[in-house]
């Protein structure tokens, strides 16, 4: 069962239907796309009651959607300024969205990306095991396209979850504007010459705006090749960071195709992927040269922390309050403690 | 075997098998491959077998790195067999509409239309890996006697199932996409339906024949294929092809 939920008012910049990916399909050439940021994207569906279900993955500046039917949403990620009917709606927490409600998103304060889950999950038909869309290939999600004027989304008939379910502190990840990047060496980082790793673990980049959902593209020094920047093709790893004949690298994503034949330094560790999917054009990055057995340490932590048992409710004894000082609104939460 | 292995990243281990774009190391990264998937080892998440490598993607947790390396070593050992490579064969209407480019590919070799369509139909061609687009074959082996260099300006629409040739390249466009190759013929198989289980006729390490047809089967062929009941011209064995 299904029912309509959403119609879009306005679809954003680029908003996408995105889920874990599609998995099993890179021998064939199909990427696997899903979520670039896969914590705030798991953690947004944890909060609704869901586990890898179809959400929509907002960027930079997110879309207007009319509320069709009643539902519970959560929006993680970036702060990309959340409001429901013009007041200040929250992030990292679960509420209640009701017909003839307007959800809309204002100024980018944090990070790039967000995650919109909402209770039983989006409802668009599964291509090759994931509802995921892959703008390249054209498929998955609507029709494989972004989000337009006009569009009605559907979500999954599901028990909906209770409001106020929120991600504590602790789990909630900063989105700074300058990160150092922890990476692994390889597989091809025997295509630099010294002087190329010297300058690549010790510059500054600044990310371009011609980054997009297949790969964060850097500006900056160059990084000297041994012999080449070509390889003979071969499969592409998330978060590889491949540098062509430029020397300039690009950070490859999700949306990356299979197979590729620029020769790859290093491969950002998949915690600090999510980091890459959350900078916007004029961030910094670094990169750090960690070992492979630190780096499967991190992934293990990582994954731990990415458990619905984390979720906390809310006590019932909160009042939030909207304020006004000066023309400026502000959002008060006051908690009873026992 | 003499094998390479490179760490690439937290999650993925490059099985490297050569360092040419060689046939007879093409063919055994895809038994290698066959071989890690039928034993199914848990850990092991997805294979991208691609022209001397495999980029095998595991979780660590389950499976730790040495452990996966001592794993495909010892399967690597085994002798490759020719036994399961398919032969798919392609029926092509060559010339007209559906091929654009061939007298232009013909004048530039020197050759008549019908050379050049003897010439493409004379050997099979391995699908040394998938990639760039779904179902998109990286195809080896085309004779250097009808090659042509990419057109300068790209056509901003080939339609699905267009064959073409790219400097000593030949493919088959699985879906309308923009592309510069030149335009010799079209397949009215699907190579790429996105609904059908797999999504793409073509594997890697198969080995693909074109077979010149005219429009009237052309279009009984394409009749078969939107109704879902095109059966492909596949051969086992041999895989030699030439």
């Amino acid at each position: 069962m299904s029912r309509p939920l959403f119609e879009v008012i306005a679809p954003g910049l680029l908003t996408t239907v995105q889920d874990a990916g599609r998995k099993g399909f890179q021998k064939f050439g199909v990427s696997p796309n899903g979520a670039l940021d896969m914590y705030s994207y798991r953690m947004a569906n944890f909060l609704v009651g869901n586990r890898d279900e179809a959400a929509l993955e907002l960027t930079l500046v997110g879309p207007t959607l009319k509320v069709l039917a009643s539902a519970t949403v959560a929006v993680c990620g970036g702060d990309l300024s959340p409001s429901l009917n013009g007041s200040p709606a929250p992030r990292w927490e679960s509420f209640v969205v009701r017909e003839g409600d307007v959800l809309s998103f204002g100024k980018c304060r944090g990070g790039s990306r967000a995650y919109l889950a909402v209770s039983g999950g989006l409802d668009v038909k599964p291509v090759m095991g994931s509802r995921s869309t892959d703008l390249l290939a054209r498929l998955g999600g609507l029709g494989g396209r972004p989000l337009k004027r006009g569009d009605v989304l559907y979500c999954r008939e599901a028990e909906p979850a209770p409001p106020g379910r929120c991600v504590p502190p602790e789990y909630i990840p900063e989105f700074p504007s300058e990160v150092v990047l922890r990476v692994v060496p390889g597989p091809q980082d025997d295509h630099f010459s010294p002087k190329g790793l010297e300058t690549f673990f010790s510059s500054t980049y600044e990310v371009t705006s011609d980054s997009d959902r297949m790969g964060c593209r850097l500006e900056g020094p160059a990084i000297e090749h041994l012999g080449g920047a070509d390889i003979i093709s071969d499969g592409v790893p998330l978060g590889a960071v491949q540098v062509p004949k430029h020397g300039r690298p690009i950070i490859l994503l999700a949306g990356r195709q299979t197979v590729g034949g620029y020769a790859k330094i290093a491969v950002v560790i998949t915690p600090d992927v999510d980091r890459v999917a959350q900078l916007k054009p004029g961030d910094r990055v670094r990169f750090q040269r960690v070992s492979l057995e630190k780096a499967q340490r991190e992934l293990g932590k990582y994954l731990g922390k990415m458990d619905p048992g984390i979720i906390r409710q809310r006590s019932e004894k909160v009042s939030r309050y909207i304020i006004k000082i000066n023309g400026r609104r502000f959002e008060t939460v006051v908690e009873e403690l026992s | 075997m003499k094998l390479r292995f490179l760490t690439a990243g937290d999650r993925g281990l490059m099985v490297e098998l050569g360092d040419e774009v060689d046939l007879a190391i093409n063919r055994r990264v895809h038994a290698l491959a066959r071989l890690i998937q039928a034993e199914d080892i848990a850990g092991v998440e997805e294979l991208i077998p691609t022209y001397r490598s495999i980029l095998v993607i595991y979780d660590p947790l389950i499976l730790p790195y040495d452990e996966l390396v001592e794993r495909i070593r010892g399967l690597a050992t085994e002798e490759a067999s020719s036994a399961q490579v398919r032969t798919v064969t392609l029926p092509t209407c060559y010339g007209g509409e559906f091929g654009p480019d061939l007298e232009d590919v013909a004048r530039h070799n020197g050759l008549t239309t019908q050379e050049v369509i003897d010439i493409h139909t004379s050997r099979g061609y391995p699908v040394f890996c998938l990639g760039f687009s779904p179902g998109f074959p990286y195809l080896g082996g085309m004779s250097e006697r009808i090659a042509m260099p990419r057109l300068e300006n790209p056509r901003t629409k080939v339609p699905a199932g267009s064959v073409g040739i790219a400097g000593t390249q030949t493919g088959v466009y699985p879906s309308e996409t923009p592309g510069g190759w030149r335009i010799i013929g079209r397949t009215p198989v699907r190579l790429y339906l996105p609904e059908r289980d797999p999504p793409v006729l073509l594997r890697p390490g198969d080995v693909v024949r074109f077979r010149a047809i005219d429009e009237e089967e052309y279009r009984e062929i394409a009749r078969l294929e939107r109704d879902g009941r095109y059966e492909p011209e596949i051969a086992y064995g041999g895989g030699e092809g030439e």
